[in-house]
């Protein structure tokens, strides 16, 4: 699905913030050094940092639901991430990033799609994004508008039962979470290359097994449900058996888990499972 | 990392005129949008000081102090605590509340242990 993309592992966003920044990401506090005061560009790439933790989440649901597929979601997030850190510095914030960075990576889907090799697979994209625009409005017009469905679809997309556990926790972390492959690697104490491999991997077996971006309902529901809760206790599972220690970035998982936990309830309030969990956690 | 949010809003805060309905419908926009992306743990608003009392520690002496307080634009009308990553996450979230006046005020809540 991804054809025409091709990247390192780490993307040109996450080594564009990496060397942007001094302090560690999650604590983004300012270096405990008064006399010195930040470059204007600095200041942007903070605050950029700051919108994509916000925005990464929304913009890549949205995306996955146009194009039908995470890999290339991310993908199209990123480039619109990537011009937000060339032109931001300099033109200054947009007053609203979010639609900003949206609108940007919906042109960049457009290209995309024209650059697809074949008529075929362009009308197919063109066909599903149709399809999933009409799904979205039909459906529930009223939570789609601030993303709720979106979140949620992807959400049980990055669990899907064809995933194994540990590619569940790291792509959901990735999209959802909005942590680099490096975070996820020193969260679980394992080398980065073997975090991207699972991401790129999980990737793939969720476009060959063409899995539909969707919010399951009826009989699939339960099942499904259970595969996103699952994920969920093992992220926090691991944080908590990391809060002895000295470092922080393992217990911020306990953090990101509750946080998955609080948008999972409040996107599917009748599912009483899911505040089972969150008082468990 | 928690952080409380302090909402300052000066005299407005003491008078008991409500919001407009359209102020309130943005306020209720903003939070929901919050709560979606999992950053609200807590929330509250205060009712004006002059139903608010004060406890005056000197040694042993205690001393009961009624509202309304004087200092009204140290005064806190509201709060959040909010779950994020970052400071900047924070100040991020809160540039786009709907407000048009008042101070908010960002304070960090450490966690010395556990979470």
């Amino acid at each position: 699905m991804t054809a025409g993309f091709s990247r390192s592992a780490r993307s040109p966003c996450t080594r564009a913030f990496e060397e942007a920044r001094t302090v560690d990401p999650r604590r983004g506090g300012a270096p405990d050094d008064p006399g010195r005061r930040e470059t204007p560009a600095r200041e942007a790439h903070r605050a950029i940092e700051a919108i994509w933790r916000i925005e990464s989440a929304r913009l890549i649901a949205r995306l996955a639901r146009l194009v039908g597929d995470i890999g290339t979601a991310e993908e199209l997030a990123q480039d619109a991430l990537v011009a937000a850190l060339e032109q931001w510095p300099i033109s200054g914030v947009p007053e609203r990033p979010g639609p900003w960075l949206m609108a940007t990576a919906k042109h960049r889907a457009t290209d995309l799609i024209r650059r697809r090799k074949t008529l075929g697979q362009k009308y197919e994209q063109l066909g599903r994004a149709i399809e999933r625009e009409q799904e979205g409005t039909d459906l529930d017009t009223a939570i789609d508008e601030d993303f709720g469905d979106d979140l949620l679809g992807l959400m049980f997309m990055a669990c899907h039962p064809v995933l194994s556990k540990d590619a569940r926790v790291a792509l959901t972390l990735r999209v959802l979470g909005g942590l680099t492959t490096d975070e996820i690697a020193r969260a679980f104490l394992v080398p980065v290359s073997r975090i991207a491999q699972r991401i790129v991997r999980a990737k793939r077996t969720l476009a060959e097994a063409h899995v539909r971006f969707e919010v399951p309902r009826d009989s699939d529901r339960a099942a499904r449900l259970a595969s996103v809760l699952e994920m969920i206790y093992l992220i926090f599972n691991e944080g908590y058996s990391a809060t002895a220690g000295e470092d922080w970035v393992r217990p911020a998982l306990c953090e990101d888990a509750m946080r998955l936990g609080r948008i999972l309830a409040e996107l599917a309030p009748l599912e009483s499972e899911v505040h089972g969990l969150i008082a468990l956690i | 990392m928690r952080v409380l949010i302090l909402a300052k809003e000066g005299e407005r805060s003491e008078t008991a005129t409500p919001p407009t309905a359209e102020a309130m419908a943005a306020h209720q926009k903003f939070n929901e949008e919050l709560v979606k992306a999992g950053v609200v743990v807590g929330s509250g608003r205060l009712s004006p000081s002059s139903q608010g009392k004060r406890v005056q520690f000197d040694g042993k002496k205690r001393r009961v102090i009624d509202g309304p307080f004087a200092e009204s634009k140290e005064l806190v009308a509201g709060y959040w605590l909010w779950q994020v990553r970052s400071i900047d996450e924070a100040l991020e979230w809160l540039k786009r509340a709907p407000y048009d006046g008042g101070i908010f005020e960002v304070r960090e809540v450490p966690m010395h242990e556990g979470v």
